[in-house]
């Protein structure tokens, strides 16, 4: 019981551990377990940046060479390392699949939040479960057999011809990301006090009123938040996007045209190519350009968080 | 007026469309697969080896996935449970608890190919390896870890705290109450989220393109525990391309005959998978709860 004070009073007054508190083996042990993390981080961050900054360092290539729009590697005379198409990619379809994915999935977890009955909802829930349970490599193999197919054969008549492209890797994009949409919108609307519908009801709004006017308002970090988190799986898948897209390592111009993202670049020529060659560093540099877009993700996420935590 | 509850119709309307709409997709997906590999997946199919002459089988394949989740859960479940044990009852506010909810923040943003660039630098290059089972396993730990560590956290803080206090009102340590009042209560929780990322991990190809490898396996003598020998699927150095991998290896390349017949059944192979987890856990789940809460 002494205990359990002690702990009650930690946690609202900040008093630091007691001496027998400190020598707890137990509390050593967990946090040695829990604390492993930071050093997966740092030791992430290191490795991936130590080989991310040898095209700089060890084969001498100035920064505007790597950060420039040509790619062509394996040209005898016009060699070029230039990554910016491929961080154009990974931006052109997370953005697509995000404008995409949005719309179905904050309807969907409005429609589970407001709107449907139980039995709806004990379908649509699992359903998000499986959803997000199908594996990367299955959303490519569907998007090389169904969707491409479509898009090439079926909607010739629209004026253009699809085929792997950008606007492929989109569509499988946005129904990879829509699982991790939906569930965190869901998570936000449900978390939202019910004071707050009651107020707009009493004033004889309709449903789709309160929905509009209260809800959403008051859901907005957090389904901000849900799309960054959405659009950061997005940005980071490999796979599935690799499969579909086309893989040319060209600046993105038409949503019709193929082209290439830095998951992409990386699945398909890390094995391809030899430790130590520029071709290969640069690979490395591109891993290091994700990393660091995710971490910046992270931030913004947080940022979002504390936004939402004080409106 | 009218029109405010003309719009209020229209709104339900779409919102019950959206719903059909992403259901039917997913029901779809499931039958396309059903459909696309009747025919194909047989005991033949699922047990045999792979080959170039015919649809062969994806034995080995399946062999390493499993091996290697298990492998993998072997090295994040316990660690997590004790750091999940950490951050619900010891942690509480202040500069570490902080520093490591960040750091598993971070960990869950990498995207699982750059974890891969990371594992073959660590443990095929760095480590002389090569690819193994323990590589692949080792570099989906790094995301796994944080995974299952914020899992045992939300099972043991969804306990009653009137659980703990009236343990510790008996006199017991605090130890003593994790562990023979709140871990047995949060255990329904955590198997329920052990065997749905086992799902995610069962699945995962990315990281371990480049740790456990690509290559076709060779015939496996399952009777030969011998761990240095590359025919013995038991060492944890041996070379282990899962079915996932697989999949993505014979699209890459494009050849043969059989590629698409063989995806097609591998494919739905994972989606069966992925659909068993599922119903596992929820099953799991409701039987251990009804054990640890003795409820009938």
């Amino acid at each position: 019981m002494a205990n359990s004070v002690a702990s009650i009073e930690r946690g609202k007054l900040d008093r630091g551990l007691t001496f027998r508190e400190r020598i707890d083996p137990a509390r050593r042990i967990t946090l040695l377990a829990a604390g492993a993390v930071i050093a997966l981080v740092l030791m992430l961050l290191v490795f991936i940046a130590f080989n991310g900054v040898q095209i700089f360092t060890a084969s001498g290539f100035s920064f505007d060479a790597i950060f420039n729009a040509t790619w062509n590697p394996d040209s005898t005379t016009a060699q070029s390392f230039g990554i910016l198409p491929f961080i154009a990619g990974t931006v052109g379809v997370m953005v697509v699949a995000a404008i995409i994915a949005t719309p179905l999935s904050v309807g969907l977890a409005i429609f589970m939040a407001e709107v449907a009955p139980d039995w709806a909802r004990s379908v649509a829930q699992p359903a998000m479960e499986v959803f997000v349970g199908i594996p990367s490599v299955v959303w490519g193999w569907l998007g090389i057999t169904v969707l491409v197919p479509f898009l090439r054969d079926d909607l010739h008549g629209i004026g253009f011809t699809l085929g792997f492209s950008w606007f492929a890797g989109s569509i499988v994009l946005s129904l990879m990301i829509l699982p991790t949409i939906t569930s965190i919108t869901f998570d936000v609307i449900t978390s939202i006090p019910a004071e707050l519908r009651s107020a707009s009801v009493a004033l004889g709004t309709t449903r789709w009123q309160t929905i509009r006017h209260v809800v959403i308002p008051a859901g907005a970090a957090g389904i901000m938040t849900a799309i960054v988190l959405g659009m950061m799986r997005a940005a980071g898948e490999a796979l599935a996007v690799q499969m579909v897209i086309g893989n040319r390592g060209v600046m993105p111009t038409s949503l019709a045209d193929p082209m290439s993202t830095l998951t992409s670049e990386i699945t398909l020529d890390v094995g391809n190519t030899v430790a130590g060659e520029p071709w290969n560093q640069v690979l490395w540099t591109m891993g290091l350009v994700l990393l660091l877009m995710s971490f910046g993700f992270v931030l913004l996420v947080r940022r979002l968080g504390r936004r939402r935590a004080l409106g | 007026m009218k029109r405010t509850l003309y719009a209020d119709t229209i709104a339900t309307g779409a919102l019950w469309a959206i719903a059909i709409l992403v259901v039917t997709i997913l029901g779809a997906i499931i039958l396309h697969f059903l459909f696309a590999s009747v025919g194909t997946i047989s005991l033949g199919f699922l047990f045999g080896d792979p080959s170039d002459t015919s649809v062969g089988g994806i034995g080995p394949l399946l062999w390493n996935s499993i091996y290697i989740l298990v492998l993998t859960l072997l090295l994040t479940v316990p660690l997590g449970i004790l750091g999940g044990i950490y951050m619900a009852e010891y942690a509480g506010q202040g500069p570490i608890p902080n520093m490591i909810r960040l750091s598993q923040e971070l960990i869950s943003s990498v995207p699982s190919i750059v974890v891969g660039l990371f594992g073959l630098a660590l443990f095929v290059n760095a480590t002389h390896w090569s690819f193994t089972a323990l590589g692949g396993a080792l570099a989906l730990s790094i995301f796994n870890l944080p995974l299952m560590t914020r899992l045992t956290e939300q099972a043991l803080r969804a306990v009653p705290r009137d659980e703990r206090d009236g343990s510790l009102a008996l006199g017991t340590t605090k130890w003593q109450t994790i562990r023979h009042v709140v871990l047995p209560l949060a255990v329904p929780g955590i198997v329920t989220g052990v065997i749905l990322t086992a799902g995610r991990i069962f699945g995962e190809a990315a990281a371990l393109l480049f740790t456990s490898g690509v290559a076709t396996p060779p015939h496996y003598d399952y009777l030969d525990f011998s761990l240095g020998d590359p025919r013995s699927p038991w060492s944890p150095f041996h070379a282990a391309t899962t079915l996932s991998v697989y999949i993505w290896k014979l699209n890459s390349e494009g050849l043969g005959t059989f590629v698409r017949q063989i995806s097609d059944a591998a494919a739905a192979v994972l989606v069966i998978m992925v659909l068993l987890f599922n119903l596992g856990a929820r099953w799991l789940g409701r039987v251990l709860q009804r054990r640890v809460t003795g409820a009938r």
